[in-house]
């Protein structure tokens, strides 16, 4: 298989090369493969968009990037330097530069412990300064996200669902992390608060200097915050490259597909009509499509597309896809 | 695939007077909890036209669920009480016999869920469960129920349903049982279709097959639908008209394109305002201060109160849904002289609009 190559960039805080993670089932007979073949440079203080549908690979990848999980094969590189070569002792302590966030915060967060303990504790987790200064840091992290103090005393059912997501960031912020993986961090948040979150991480990724990989199915959520998106199919990517043109300018025809079924907010005069339906849902990764994953719902699928794996080529400068045909202006449908 | 002709969507609503197919008035919900007697929804209003597709948006927990069970009266147990009317073609829902009811549940008006794998039986093929609701309310014989079956599933898209007529629903995707969920609603030609978030569980290229399927649907049999949704996108996208609640009441009522342009209630405008669809890229989105009140602590008058930047003194008085012409309706007694932004406040310079350039 053609190993997705990539661009490399002196600048890249994370640099995924041929990631591969595959699952076993669990009767133990086959392989899920999770991601198969990623390769990608997250570039320091960018925010790295994900998109892609359901088991397509997006929380796997997340994951892997912070070590949650070992890659079966690849390499995942923070900073030039191959983490899982690290002595214990500063493995763990490099950890703390990369947190993940995930989407339901009540799963993030002990019931039975105060909202001022669940901030804590990743500090004291990591024995941080003295007793006095894991306070101040605690505070000034809830400071950070809008939280009032006196809501530390407070137990998660006493907050609200924004509130909640608040505490969890303040959380991942108290040990200074360089990058963040977002995964569907406002998916489960209610939609008149959901900009207030995404707020919230924009300004704190202008006053710190984070990096985030921003992991979602919501095309609206992740073309708004990211400098550039990668779009996911079936365990890799198809497309990769600066948001208005991956979002205006798409070249894949899963891209296509994916933007062209978002439901939009806009009057019937507005919305223009030129949805491509796609048939099918999305394979197996147990056992996906040979040559280009997406043939079997493809509109432009030809003989070629079940035989050769389409190479991942930079096909504009920055713009990365994987499609035989991307190249032709207008592809013909069979 | 056809997009509703503008014309049929701006201003001429359809609702109220003889020809609505349901006419809800007043209708309330309380629940007994071991906090005493909790009025979850209050003074709901609305009417349906047949074959009118209508959206009800809102916030969780603002009453969205409930509504749509009050009308087939599968409300929870500790249900402490039901005010007002329901009128559906000459029965009053909220009143009439559990008998009554359960001739025109699932065969005059029929629900369907989130998830479809609560509805389905899973020790029953999706051909049996559909034949059977079938022949319960009609009375024809297997054969032809059967022939009958074969024939909705493949209306609502199901590739070779000779073959998957006698499928489980575990051997079946989200988005084919969803499809199976609506053929078994559609079988005895409805009336009504509630649907309650019948897409949020699935991809967004599946949710594009099943709205469009529900559109046409609706669109050739007449069938009314209410479309419960948090998802403004879908509404506009499926629906004609659009309601939307907040903490338990209805605060407006409009055609689906009124709204979107220009919204009456300072919460409509304040959701779409802040759906980063229509912001700027990049920039900073405008959000709703505060939090919805607790069902427990409603404050008097208007509910939106304490988020609202145009709340003034007499805003703690009660709101009542006023009529704002052109078949609009709206709860809040400042709706004349406020100007408020709606969908297209932004949408020139907004992701959207390359979206809706692009090819
Ligand atoms: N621990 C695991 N064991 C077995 N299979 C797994 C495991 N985690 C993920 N998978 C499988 O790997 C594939 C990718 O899953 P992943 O959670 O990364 O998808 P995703 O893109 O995040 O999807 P979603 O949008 O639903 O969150 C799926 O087929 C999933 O079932
Ligand atoms: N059995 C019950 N007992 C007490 N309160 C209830 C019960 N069922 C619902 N409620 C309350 O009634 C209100 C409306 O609930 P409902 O399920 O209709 O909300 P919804 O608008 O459908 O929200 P969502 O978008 O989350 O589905 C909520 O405050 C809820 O807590
Ligand atoms: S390689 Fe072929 S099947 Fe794959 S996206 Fe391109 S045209 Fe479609
Ligand atoms: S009644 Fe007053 S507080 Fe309520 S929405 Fe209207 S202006 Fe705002
Ligand atoms: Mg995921
Ligand atoms: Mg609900």
């Amino acid at each position: 298989m053609m190993p997705q190559a990539a661009e490399t960039s002196r600048d890249a805080i994370v640099s995924v090369r041929d990631l591969q993670v595959g699952f076993q089932t669990t009767d133990g007979r086959a392989v899920v493969k999770a991601v198969d073949g990623v390769s990608f440079d997250v570039r320091r203080g960018e925010t790295f968009g994900i998109i892609g549908e359901s088991g397509s690979g997006k929380t796997t990848i997340g994951r892997a990037l912070v070590f949650l999980l070992k890659p079966s094969d690849g390499a995942i590189l923070h900073n030039g330097v191959d983490p899982l070569a690290m002595p214990r002792r500063q493995f763990q302590s490099h950890r703390r530069d990369y947190q993940i966030i995930f989407q339901d915060p009540n799963a993030a967060l002990n019931p039975r412990m105060t909202i001022l303990s669940s901030v804590l504790e990743p500090l004291e987790l990591a024995r941080a300064g003295s007793k006095a200064e894991r306070l101040k840091r605690a505070h000034e992290a809830m400071d950070r996200v809008g939280l009032a103090l006196d809501l530390g005393e407070r137990y998660p059912h006493q907050l609200s669902g924004g509130q909640k997501q608040r505490v969890v960031i303040a959380r991942a912020l108290t040990l200074r992390p360089k990058l963040i993986v977002c995964d569907e961090v406002v998916a489960a948040l209610d939609m008149s608060i959901r900009g207030d979150v995404l707020n919230l991480f924009a300004e704190l990724q202008r006053d710190l200097g984070l990096t985030y990989v921003f992991i979602t199915h919501d095309l609206a959520v992740v073309s708004h915050i990211s400098e550039r998106i990668a779009v996911m199919y079936l365990g890799r990517f198809v497309e990769l490259g600066p948001t208005e043109k991956v979002s205006e300018r798409p070249l894949h025809p899963y891209t296509k597909a994916l933007l062209s079924a978002e439901p939009r907010p806009l009057p019937s005069t507005m919305r223009g009509d030129h949805r491509i339906v796609l048939q099918g849902e999305i394979p197996s990764p147990i056992d996906p499509p040979s040559g280009c994953r997406f043939r079997t719902r493809c509109q432009y699928a030809q003989g070629v597309c079940a035989e050769k794996t389409p190479d991942w080529r930079e096909l504009m400068p920055d713009h990365w896809v994987a499609c035989h045909f991307a190249d032709r202006p207008n592809y013909s449908p069979t | 695939m056809a997009a509703a002709e503008p014309a049929q969507r701006m201003s001429k609503s359809a609702a109220g007077g003889p020809q609505a197919l349901m006419s809800v008035r007043g209708l309330g919900i309380r629940f007994k909890t071991s906090h005493g007697i909790w009025q979850a929804t209050r003074k709901i209003d609305f009417d349906i036209a047949p074959g009118e597709r209508v959206g009800i948006v809102g916030e969780s927990g603002c009453g969205k669920t409930i509504t749509g069970l009050s009308i087939l009266r599968l409300l929870p147990n500790n249900l402490a009480g039901l005010d007002g009317s329901i009128h559906f073609d000459g029965t009053d829902l909220a009143s009439c016999s559990t008998r009554e009811m359960r001739a025109i549940r699932g065969r005059r008006i029929a629900m369907i869920f989130q998830e479809p794998m609560s509805a389905l039986d899973p020790v029953f093929t999706v051909g049996h469960q559909i034949a059977e609701t079938l022949r319960v309310h009609t009375g024809i014989p297997r054969e032809e129920a059967r022939e009958r079956t074969l024939d909705m599933l493949r209306r609502v898209g199901i590739a070779s349903p000779v073959r998957r007529i006698d499928d489980y629903p575990h051997q079946l995707s989200g988005g084919m049982r969803q499809r199976v969920m609506i053929a078994a609603s559609l079988i005895c030609g409805p009336q009504l279709l509630i649907a309650d978030e019948p897409t949020t569980a699935l991809d967004v290229t599946v949710q594009a097959q099943i709205l469009e399927l529900l559109r046409d649907l609706s669109e050739t049999s007449n069938t009314a639908l209410m479309l419960i949704t948090h998802d403004l996108g879908v509404v506009a996208e499926t629906c004609t008209r659009m309601i939307t609640m907040y903490a338990g009441e209805v605060i407006e009522d409009a055609a689906v394109d009124d709204a979107l342009v220009r919204p009456l209630h300072p919460y409509t405008s304040g959701l779409l305002r802040s759906l980063p669809h229509l912001s700027p890229r990049h920039g900073k989105l405008p959000s709703i201060p505060g939090r919805v009140p607790s069902i427990m602590d409603m404050p008097n008058g208007c509910r939106f109160r304490a988020r609202c930047p145009h709340a003034v003194a007499g805003c703690e008085k009660e709101q009542a849904l006023l009529d704002a012409g052109d078949g609009r309706k709206v709860r809040c007694s400042r709706f004349r002289e406020l100007d408020l932004a709606g969908a297209l406040q932004h949408a020139a310079t907004a992701p959207i609009a390359a979206m809706v350039a692009s090819p």
